[in-house]
């Protein structure tokens, strides 16, 4: 009896591992940056575009933006087509094909990001300051890039959010004389909104965590973007870039940026969790 | 102008299988473009030789054993914990408070993007307790990357073992933990492997979190604080710094291949164990 | 006090709750050592619920609340410090659904004794061998004891589980509905086996089926809605009734 006593509070100590890493994640972060934010002031940090390290200028405003800019880029990419995938292998692909494709999405989700930047570096970097001008690393190469990278994300969450709907649902719409496609719009993709709209928020939460793709095709210049053809840097890039060579405040700046970043992606992922719950 | 139902659906069927081609189009293409240009270059000599002129020649054989090593350590440390959460989780407490706060802590930890654990490595391992960037900072960083992975493969695996089993143990007077260690484990043993490999698949693409603990040294590590180089932070650097773009190639196939390669594995792997424990 | 033989188990003022459902209601009586004792009573009655209590598996489900008092010989096993293991293995239990473990028949039977203390292999054989012929398995197993249990048939399974129960060597042997579902041939068997068994073991047997308790049973209780009815010999209480809701039970007139 005392043996499974003592296994019991092993296990349960084991099991405090997932949590307190992601104290110990939150705390050292937030010590390491907060420093910075409460010496700069919150306001000129967020709100300030002028970011000089080596002359103690912080502001993050014109990476904020990026940040944005690129993830609604990458959503403006990946969500039609990733739905579009979605409703064709859940609603109108046979079983066979169905077969093929899931594992060949798994594929996708596979590839790590370094890949993708590297791809889009050297055809899609190229495409654009041919045909569209600019010198090609640019916030539209940042979103196309990404939003090829949440698609396996956005594709599978959703399939499940189809497949969990009862067939009750099609076969009573199917069966009052709709066809595939009204019984698809009007009865089956409401039912599985919810579920849609997690695939949704996972992927904007991928798209603004994403790093490597992104500095290999964004440009990484430090002004607000003006045109889909100006380089940008995102949060996650100006941290990746400078860690390397940062020291003393500059490191601070860093972290808070950090802080800055992981406070947004808290805050979609628990949205998605909310989201989730609710149904 | 309203067009019929039947219309309406020939059309958005076309759109939608229209897009879906372009999608899977770009797939191929990506598959395509890496094997035709970097397989030609994975050679044995390729695998097996060192780096030299900062990768420009040479083979990969140093970043080969950095990846090896460091996903190793990685999975080691993260297994006993995620499966032990697991094991507690499902077998050792009522839904609760307890298992809300685990599971909430695991979700979170799943979503925390790859810079920060990156950040969080590099302050903690790498500076504060010392180890400096080797393969022990990137281990233990990538260890909590991939805890979340595993906790939740172990659940499902756990929970999918078949209630009967555990009935039987304990009125044959089985204690708990022998029938945790003896039947559940055993029979959920192919979903953990599987989630163990996948941990294993995500470990080799990651770069961010391993350029900022384990460091880019081009030697082959051979202790824990050496710092070491994987495949996919080589990678980066030979794309980034334009360095050789065949290399690049190379390392991109060898690197795609491995992934695929532990991909397929696990789930043949969990095919065969399913049969021998059921 | 009259002569009568000893009880094994005796069960004094137990209720029981599934939350705010109360199960089992201040229920007292005795089950004698070496009897078949069987508990009957329609679907709900409690009798599954009792048996549970017997050996402590209704441990197992969250949210319940036991009061009174269990005494097996003589410690109470109601008692927060009482070894939940030690008594599993002197009260075993088979259920109605049979419960292989994904293992050999050899592994099926082999590893709680192993776990108990048998170590040598010699011993565990032996112990096999004679639990599977209690339980009249042996000669249809004998030659494949390596195969795995999951591709038995159900009567064999069941028969399976009891020997296994069996080589637990147990003082008790708890049976829940243990041959519905079965065909009749794996019934009959596994009734001659509780018959020959009597001797050695303390038996209880919980039935829907009342022409089981009447063959098989040399007391009987029965259960209504949480409290004991009626209890006494089989053939008295088949015979001559004393309560008319254990008649109508008897007759079909409810089930």
């Amino acid at each position: 009896m005392q043996r499974e006593k003592f296994i019991e509070r092993v296990l349960l100590l084991l099991a405090l591992s997932s949590i307190g890493s992601l104290a110990l994640i939150t705390i050292f972060i937030f010590l390491e940056g907060f420093p910075l934010i409460l010496s700069v002031g919150l306001k000129d940090f967020i709100f300030s575009s002028h970011w000089a390290p080596t002359k103690g200028h912080f502001g993050i405003l014109a990476m904020i933006i990026s940040s944005i800019l690129v993830t609604i880029g990458a959503m403006v990419i990946g969500v039609p087509l990733g739905l579009s995938c979605a409703i064709v292998l859940a609603e109108f692909s046979p079983k066979r094909l169905k077969m093929v494709l899931k594992p060949t999405l798994e594929l996708l989700a596979g590839i790590p990001s370094v890949v993708y930047g590297f791809l889009g570096v050297v055809w899609l970097v190229p495409l654009i300051r041919n045909y569209l001008g600019g010198p090609g690393l640019s916030l539209l190469a940042a979103s196309i890039i990404l939003g090829i990278m949440i698609l396996p994300t956005i594709i599978s969450i959703s399939i499940d959010a189809l497949t969990a709907v009862p067939d009750l649902y099609r076969d009573g719409s199917l069966a009052l004389g709709a066809t595939r496609w009204q019984t698809v719009s009007r009865v089956v993709l409401p039912a599985a909104s919810s579920g849609i709209i997690t695939a949704i928020i996972l992927g904007m939460g991928r798209a603004i965590g994403e790093t490597m793709a992104v500095i290999m095709v964004a440009g990484n210049a430090l002004k607000i973007p003006t045109s889909v053809l100006d380089p940008v840097r995102t949060l996650t890039s100006n941290i990746a870039l400078e860690l390397g060579y940062a020291a003393g405040r500059h490191r601070e700046a860093l972290f808070a940026t950090g802080i800055v970043l992981f406070i947004i992606i808290m805050i979609l992922n628990l949205s998605a969790t909310l989201v989730t719950r609710r149904r | 102008m309203r067009l019929d139902p039947h219309t309406t659906q020939r059309l958005v069927k076309a759109l939608l299988w229209t897009l879906t081609g372009f999608t899977l189009l770009i797939l191929v293409f990506i598959i395509a473009d890496i094997a035709v240009k970097g397989l030609p270059q994975v050679t044995p000599g390729f695998l097996s030789q060192d780096s030299t002129d900062m990768g420009r020649a040479g083979g990969i054989f140093p970043t080969i054993v950095a990846t090896a090593y460091i996903t190793l350590l990685a999975i080691l440390l993260a297994s006993p914990l995620g499966v032990g959460t697991a094991i507690y989780l499902t077998e050792y407490t009522r839904e609760g408070w307890a298992t809300r706060l685990i599971r909430f802590g695991s979700e979170c930890l799943a979503g925390v993007p790859s810079i920060i654990l990156g950040l969080f490595g590099f302050v903690l391992f790498v500076m504060k307790l010392g180890f400096g960037w080797s393969v022990l900072s990137g281990g233990l960083t990538l260890a909590i990357m991939v805890l979340p992975i595993i906790i939740r493969t172990s659940e499902e695996a756990i929970k999918a073992v078949p209630q009967d089993y555990r009935t039987a143990c304990y009125s044959l007077g089985m204690s708990q933990w022998q029938t945790v260690t003896r039947i559940v484990l055993p029979s959920a043993l192919p979903g953990i492997t599987t989630g163990i490999m996948l941990s294993i698949g995500r470990s080799l693409g990651e770069t961010a979190v391993l350029l900022f603990t384990a460091g880019a040294a081009l030697r082959t590590p051979v202790s824990l604080f050496d710092s070491g180089r994987t495949m996919a932070v080589h990678f980066y650097i030979l794309a980034r710094e334009g360095i050789s773009m065949p290399n690049a190639y190379g390392t991109a196939a060898v690197l795609v291949i491995s992934i695929l390669a532990i991909n397929v594995g696990a789930y043949t792997l969990m095919q065969r164990l399913m049969k021998r424990y059921s | 006090m009259n002569d009568q033989p000893p009880n094994k188990i005796r069960i004094e003022d137990l209720s029981f709750f599934y939350g705010d459902f109360q199960a089992l209601d201040g229920v007292t009586f005795g089950i004698r050592a070496n009897e078949i004792f069987g508990l009957m009573g329609p679907a709900k009655s409690g009798k599954s619920t009792l048996l549970r209590v017997l050996n402590r598996m209704c441990d197992l489900i969250p949210g319940i609340k036991v009061t009174g008092r269990v005494r097996l010989d003589d410690e109470d096993i109601l008692a927060p410090d009482c070894d939940l293991v030690g008594l599993r293995r002197r009260v075993g239990l088979v259920l109605s659904r049979p419960t292989p473990l994904p293992r050999s028949i050899f592994e099926n039977l082999a590893l709680a004794p192993r776990l108990a203390g048998k170590k040598s292999r010699g011993e565990l054989a032996d112990l096999v061998e004679a639990s599977l012929q209690a339980a009249r398995l042996w000669d249809e197993v004998k030659d494949r004891l390596a195969d795995s249990a999951l591709k038995l048939s159900g009567g064999q399974q069941q028969r399976l589980c009891l020997a296994r129960t069996l080589a637990m060597e147990p003082e008790v042997i708890l049976l829940d509905e243990p041959t519905s579902g079965l065909d009749p041939i794996s019934t009959a068997k596994i009734e001659e086996t509780l018959l020959q068994l009597k001797n050695q073991y303390t038996i209880v047997l919980v039935s829907n089926n009342t022409k089981q308790i009447a063959r098989a049973t040399d007391r009987v209780a029965f259960l209504l809605m949480s409290q004991i009815i009626e209890i006494g010999e089989t053939k008295r209480v088949f015979t001559v009734p004393k309560d008319k809701r254990t008649d109508d039970y008897i007759s079909g007139r409810f089930g």
